[in-house]
């Protein structure tokens, strides 16, 4: 059965102090069931990383779907990390298109501002390996930095060659009045932040964050009569690689990646050429440029070429938009929710109602979650038919 | 054990259990017999390079708390050029 986006909500990416995990859940859930004009669905799936070690709070699907006024339904938590929102999109996906459930409400949330500093830093460490790469002081931005450093060293590059990235994330974000971070970021002071895991700096990282996003799926044959514009899920594919960079043959290579975009382009019956909108896991550039290599937008070692002249090709207007509401680095980066964010940007883009931050004439997305540095990675192709 | 730095970073912001030793450099090594390992370096006075000479010892990797247990583990140092 084919299935499709009929409704999505979104809160506001921050820092939300005064509202807890199931208060940022509701709004986002209400929204995305409103503007699918349901007030019931099957099942629901919640993309969640770090409940356990943000908030002592596991076993989100009873809380939210009871925060939700939606008591007794099939309702749990999928989890791979930073990927946890795209991998409950998969499974909610999963669940329409087998006929299981007709309808399922995908939300995405994470609430990362109950800890701050060294704590954090810890607790998000949960997704890298225990034994090898956490034992020995390893964070995410660290390992970030090592791929960085490497690619770095095997083509010759410095700091400014990435920084168009950067850049590129906060002129979208700074349209996109759900953003984190709406300052733009100068030429040339990408290369002076301070560094957090060098050479990953404050600017190249995306900030942790709090927030909550929603889209509702159903049956495709169904969609058209719930609303105007249905969003179609084309391509549906999560790979996984080696949990440690040190497991892996060539640490560059994003296997995964690689694997999910074939998969979801074959099933989709599409090629890259044919994708008008790219929302990428832009956690650290450096994973940008191994993403857009692993996909085969660039070949190996000149993924980083996308951030040439400030990403001028990467821009609203240039041939292949990345981050268009300002990706994780501007946006922000609510860990599991932010699979889930990106399919409902990807979806505002495709009915035409991204505003400020609108690709003109875009009729195929495609988003992609990625969990660590990339042992998970989820993509998703979406598609609406011509008016 | 012997090998080569096939990347190095030096983490500033660190987590929990380790921000008494921050800044620190970790590493990802590869060894003699082709693999790769993930570790911290340590004393490194110099700046380490990638591609420079290192071998594996034994070092304190964290304590949990003033009472706990301490954990070892294997750490890299530059060998002399």
């Amino acid at each position: 059965m084919d299935v499709s986006i009929v409704g999505y909500g979104m809160t506001a990416v921050g820092e939300h102090w005064s509202r807890g995990i199931g208060e940022l859940a509701e709004e986002a859930g209400q929204l995305a069931l409103e503007d699918a004009g349901l007030g019931q669905v099957d099942a629901l799936y919640i993309g969640n990383a770090y409940g356990g070690t943000f908030n002592g709070q596991t076993q989100l699907g009873s809380l939210i779907a009871n925060q939700l006024n939606l008591d007794g339904i099939e309702a749990y938590t999928c989890e791979a990390g930073d990927a946890s929102g795209g991998v409950a999109l998969r499974t909610g996906y999963l669940a329409v298109a087998s006929g299981a459930v007709k309808t399922a409400l995908v939300l995405g949330v994470e609430k990362a501002t109950d800890m701050v500093g060294p704590a954090r830093v810890a607790s998000r460490g949960v997704s890298l390996d225990a034994d090898f790469e956490s034992v020995n002081g390893a964070t995410l931005a660290a390992m970030a930095g090592l791929l960085m450093r490497r690619y770095m060293y095997e083509y010759g590059l410095e700091l400014s060659h990435f920084e168009g990235f950067s850049i590129n994330a906060h002129r979208n974000g700074a349209r996109n009045p759900q953003a984190m971070y709406r300052n733009r970021l100068r030429a040339g002071a990408f290369a002076k932040a301070p560094m957090i895991a060098a050479p990953v700096s404050l600017f190249d990282s995306a900030p942790d964050a709090d927030g909550a996003a929603a889209v509702v799926l159903a049956a495709t044959d169904v969609a058209a009569d719930l609303v105007p514009r249905p969003v179609a899920i084309l391509g549906s594919a999560t790979a996984t690689d080696s949990l440690t960079l040190q497991d892996r043959h060539n640490p560059l290579q994003l296997r995964a990646v690689k694997t999910s975009t074939d998969r979801a382009l074959e099933q989709a019956g599409l090629s890259l050429s044919d994708i008008h909108v790219l929302e990428l896991h832009d956690a650290f550039t450096v994973l940008t440029a191994l993403s857009l290599e692993a996909m085969g937008v660039s070949q190996a070692g000149e993924g980083w070429q996308w951030a040439r002249d400030g990403g001028l090709g990467i821009a609203l207007d240039g041939d292949l938009p990345i981050s268009t509401f300002g990706g994780l680095k501007s946006r922000g980066n609510p860990s599991g929710a932010t699979g889930v964010y990106q399919a409902a940007e990807a979806a505002l883009q495709l009915r035409g109602e991204a505003g400020d931050n609108q690709v003109r004439g875009a009729k195929q997305a495609l988003a992609q979650n990625i969990g660590g540095l990339g042992a998970t990675a989820v993509t998703h192709i979406l598609s609406v038919s011509p008016e | 054990m012997f090998g080569r730095v096939y990347s190095s970073t030096l983490v500033q912001e660190a987590p929990e259990g380790f921000v008494g030793q921050a800044p620190y450099r970790l590493a990802l090594i590869r060894l003699e017999d082709g693999s790769l390992i993930t570790a911290q370096l340590t004393d490194v006075d110099a700046d380490i390079e990638i591609g420079d000479k290192v071998e594996m010892v034994t070092r304190k990797l964290t304590t949990d708390g003033e009472r706990g247990m301490i954990v070892y583990g294997y750490k890299f140092r530059p060998l002399i050029k």
